[in-house]
């Protein structure tokens, strides 16, 4: 495991190359009752406090199941939806305190690739209506010829002829359409792409096809990623980093290497452990984790830690006291579990 | 993404064969959604039947002089001369369905009839169209207190039942005519539209593609004219051509209370089964079947036009 | 005898004025007593539309459905409704994909179970209710006896998987048919119900056909898999054999292009071009073959046979992987 650690760059490290930090980043929903007087009666805490930074270049991936706020949190870093709380920075600008026609100039730089590419996309509009809509919305498509040609490069490098530009997605297979998604995504240079379920609706050798075209886009434009899924076999071959999510919060962050070798959170173990692996021998040798109970809800979330009313490992301690989200040690990883060490050490045993 | 790449270990008739069998999704294509769901109507014997009903009567309203035997409201003496309180001529040499009891002749009135009544049901429901997709969308596209005012001031208007809102126009009214009838009817629709339109569009407003547009910077007024209006319009085009049905029928019952046009010379279907037709229902009920059967055609029409419209403009119905 | 043989069994939807379409084509295959069976494949490749022919749910109209179903001694397919009514539920469970959707949102849990009990046991409703107990007890249910007047709604995703299986093995019938039973669940819960299933079938017998897109599920649960492509099964092996040495092309580039948790990171992950529309009709030659990367000549003109290998499968395939040699 050491021989990994030299390698692996630590993200926890306070890296002045951050593309993005999160700052204790709060999205609540508040529930509303009442037929006239919209009384607030109560929050969906769908994300409580999470802090993360995504470097230059790298792809993080921010897994989890579902519930969990980890969409809800990419929809807050592009202020989709309005964070309540937190600070979010994006290459030194303080993105939460654009307004107005600022923050719309601003979109240019972060776009989003959704789950389900025939939703995302507007059926009335033909490929080429949907592509220079975004040249449009920045001023980019006055040079007719110029707006044209970048259409057609960008098709082609997401493997799309240009005859696809007069066709509407409908006439698309599922890989078809999430390429021409990739493209809108693409099509006004953005530095960063958050990636919401990127290939979960796809089939399983189309999802081949879109990890790879992703890879071959970040090498070739120096992109960075926010790749948010509940595939952690999917997430863990194209991210450098791993957050995983657990009720609103960031429960654990490693090297997607490190993270698979040397679990701490006594739910990543769990998440790991449950990835079925298509491999009969792998799977009749392995331990699994199975946690009991449900989730609970994040309008209702239980004191201390969250994930304590379904840890094989809990203790009384974590009733009272939220863990924190700390580095463990040199190699970066953060945990937020009070007894990581003695869980990983095997002094703390499940009560089972 | 053709695969001609790969396939290394193969004669080049057989290649030829591959792209033969395969070749649907490769060139071609650029068929709209609109035009998808024209096709598909195309091929739905129910939607043939409906717009083949309403031709039918669009011919005869609009070339009522030439298909008409006689001037609809002309009395002619042979008819006249029969006339008595417990009996109205039937059919006779030049009057195929007899006379009303004015004697005028009642088939030219029946035909007349197309062209009014349409005209009514038309415009009605275009009217309250065009006054209930603003309210929809200024209350869609706004959201706050300005969602909260339109769509309380539409729950009012849906709580009164829709005649009794139309009759309650009528009669506020200080004269009536025909214009009167069709304001209350466009009136008793601009909630329903509004409404429907105003849901679609909230439902636009969470849906994916408009969160892309949102992500990609496009302006607020463009999201709204370009996505959230022309995919909430499609519910609303449907319950449109519902609605001409509807506002026919409800013309004709404001007729039929004698809410309607009082001139006595304007041949209305909904007048005719009113007035005459229940007067003479038990001396000679064709006064009252012929209009009464006309309306529940063109109903029928529509009806069944605007269903096969709402399943072919259904994404989920596609291919 | 097999529990269940199915044979050329096929389907052909055909609506008014459109072409008819296979969604099943000739498929055979057999379940032992107590064996668990894997139908494999992507979408539209006809593994939940057989599922459906063989349990005679199929909507009446719109699709022909010919070949042979024979449970035991009868042909499901020519049994009367009502008998085949009487044989679901009592002999053949089944469980679906959306567990919200095939429980009744308006009826409490402890009665959906009763009813099953009632109609085929001929129980009371208080001995039908106290048995209803004891069954979501064994699925793992906490509390059976409150979460009996519960509704479908009062329970999360995975408790309401957990009651559907309590439904489906309340007869304790000799086959279960689970239709992407966990794919809309969270992985965690996945594990739960994989784990409760596996558990089940080992401790009452049952036989299990298992219908799933999840190579990863098949791989720890059943003794034979299926994999289907374009309505035709392509390959049939012992999940060892299946998973260690694919010989079917198609096979094979699935289990290439799905990241594992365990293997080496990084690099491209094999990609099977094309998508599942790409297809040729399975009469002119293999309906893989615009998308194989091994395709040969012999893939185009006639159709392939599906043949048995030495291993005790079967494969449809003129060109196939080579057999890895022992070392």
């Amino acid at each position: 495991m050491s021989e990994l650690a030299s390698e692996s760059v630590g993200s926890g490290a306070g890296m002045s190359h951050a593309l993005v930090e999160i700052d204790d980043l709060k999205v609540h929903f508040p529930i509303k009752s009442g037929v006239l007087l919209n009384r607030t009666i109560g929050y969906v805490y769908a994300v409580d406090g999470v802090s993360l930074k995504i470097r230059r270049g790298e792809t993080y991936g921010l897994v989890g199941e579902s519930g969990c706020g980890k969409s809800t949190l990419g929809r807050g870093l592009l202020r989709l939806i309005e964070p309540t709380s937190g600070g979010i920075t994006f290459d030194g600008t303080d993105v939460r305190a654009l307004e107005g026609e600022q923050m719309r100039r601003f979109r240019r730089r972060i776009q989003m690739v959704f789950q389900d590419p025939l939703a995302s996309l507007d059926p009335r509009q033909s490929v080429e209506s949907l592509l220079v809509e975004g040249l449009k919305a920045h001023g980019l498509d006055r040079d007719k010829a110029a707006a044209r040609q970048r259409l057609r490069s960008t098709l082609d490098s997401v493997g799309l002829p240009a005859s696809a530009l007069n066709k509407y997605p409908h006439e698309f297979s599922g890989g078809q359409r999430q390429r021409i998604g990739i493209a809108r995504a693409l099509v006004l240079g953005p530095e960063l792409i958050v990636a919401d379920e990127p290939v979960s609706a796809l089939d399983v050798s189309i999802q081949a096809q879109v990890v790879n075209l992703l890879g071959d886009l970040q090498e070739s434009l120096g992109l960075t990623y926010l790749v948010i899924a509940h595939d952690l076999a999917v997430v863990r071959h194209i991210s450098d980093t791993i957050g995983v999510m657990y009720l609103g919060s960031l429960v654990e962050e490693a090297d997607a290497d490190r993270l698979y070798e040397r679990p701490l959170h006594p739910y990543t173990r769990a998440l790991l452990s449950a990835v079925p692996i298509p491999d009969p021998w792998v799977e009749d040798s392995r331990e699994r984790i199975l946690l009991t109970g449900d989730l609970p809800s994040p309008a209702d979330p239980p004191s201390g830690c969250r994930f304590r009313t379904r840890c094989p490992w809990s203790q009384n301690r974590c009733a009272e006291d939220r863990p924190e989200l700390r580095v463990f040690d040199d190699s970066g990883q953060r945990v937020a579990c009070h007894f990581a060490e003695e869980i990983l050490s095997g002094e703390l045993l499940t009560a089972g | 993404m053709s695969g001609a790449g790969g396939i290394t270990t193969l004669a080049d008739h057989k290649r030829r064969r591959i792209d033969e069998l395969t070749a649907r999704t490769s060139e071609g294509g650029g068929v709209s959604l609109i035009r998808d769901a024209g096709r598909r109507l195309l091929r739905n014997p129910t939607a043939i039947v409906g717009a083949a009903i309403i031709l039918l009567f669009l011919i005869i309203a609009i070339f009522a002089p030439l298909v008409a035997p006689h001037d609809p409201v002309q009395r002619f003496p042979e008819l006249t001369r029969d006339l008595t309180v417990d009996s109205v001529p039937g059919a006779s040499a030049g009057h195929p369905l007899g006379s009303d009891p004015l004697g005028r002749d009642f088939a030219s009135r029946m035909i007349y009839g197309a062209r009014q009544t349409l005209f009514v049901g038309v415009l009605a429901t275009l009217i309250g169209l065009l006054f209930g997709v603003l309210l929809g969308a200024i209350a869609g596209a706004a959201g706050g207190w300005v969602d909260v005012l339109i769509m309380r001031v539409t729950d009012v208007m849906l709580a009164l039942p829709s005649l009794l809102l139309a009759i309650t126009l009528v009669a506020l009214a200080r004269e009536s005519t025909q214009w009167t009838v069709i304001i209350a009817v466009a009136v008793v629709n601009v909630p329903i539209f509004a409404r429907l339109l105003r849901g679609s569009m909230l439902a636009q407003r969470e849906s994916d593609h408009v969160l892309a547009a949102r992500a990609l910077g496009v302006r607020r007024r463009d999201i709204v004219l370009r996505h959230m209006l022309p995919n909430s319009l499609t519910a609303v085009i449907v319950q449109a051509t519902l609605t001409f049905a509807v506002a026919i029928l409800d013309a004709a019952a404001l007729s039929f209370l004698g809410l309607g046009d009082p001139d006595i010379n304007r041949a209305e279907w909904g007048l005719m089964l009113g007035v005459d037709g229940v007067r003479y229902l038990e001396v000679r009920p064709e006064l009252a079947y012929f209009p009464a059967l006309a309306i529940i055609l063109v109903a029928l029409g529509f009806t069944l036009l605007g269903e096969s419209m709402r399943e072919a403009l259904d994404p989920k119905n596609r291919r | 005898m097999p529990l269940l043989d199915v044979r050329e069994l096929s389907v052909v939807f055909q609506r008014k004025g459109t072409k008819p379409f296979t969604a099943v084509d000739r498929v055979s295959f057999a379940v032992e007593p107590g064996e668990t069976v894997g139908l494999v494949g992507e979408s539209g490749c006809g593994k939940s539309v057989t599922s459906l022919a063989i349990m005679g749910l199929l909507p009446r109209r719109g699709n022909k459905v010919t070949g042979e179903v024979r449970f035991e001694d009868t042909d499901l397919l020519k049994l009367r409704p009502q008998d085949l009514r009487d044989r679901r539920g009592r002999d053949i469970g089944m469980i679906f994909q959306d567990p919200l959707s095939s429980l009744n949102p308006v009826i409490p849990l402890g009665l959906q179970v009763a009813e099953v009990l009632e109609r085929h046991q001929g129980k009371t409703r208080q001995a039908a209710l106290r048995e209803a107990r004891g069954l979501l007890d064994a699925v793992g249910i906490p509390d059976p006896a409150r979460r009996l007047k519960e509704f479908p709604h009062q329970l999360s995703g995975g408790m309401r998987q957990r009651a559907l299986i309590a439904i489906a093995l309340a007869c304790k019938p000799r086959l279960l048919i689970a239709d992407e039973p966990t794919t809309a669940l969270d992985v965690t819960v996945q594990a739960q119900i994989l784990a409760l299933l596996k558990e089940l079938v080992d401790q009452s017998g049952t036989a299990l056909v298992m219908i799933t897109h999840d190579l990863g599920v098949v791989a720890g649960l059943c003794d034979t898999v299926n994999v289907l492509y374009a309505g035709r099964v392509v390959e049939r092996a012992g999940r060892h054999a299946l998973f260690g040495d694919p010989r079917h092309p198609y096979t094979h580039g699935l289990l290439q292009s799905v990241p594992r948790l365990d293997a080496d990171r990084g690099g491209r992950l094999h990609q099977i071009r094309g998508s599942v529309n790409d297809n040729i009709p399975w009469s002119e030659g293999c309906a893989f073959a615009p998308r194989c990367d091994r395709v040969v000549d012999d893939c185009i003109g006639e159709t392939v046979p599906l043949e048995p290998t030495s291993r005790g499968g079967a494969l449809r395939c003129t060109n196939p992987v080579p057999q890895e040699v022992p070392a």
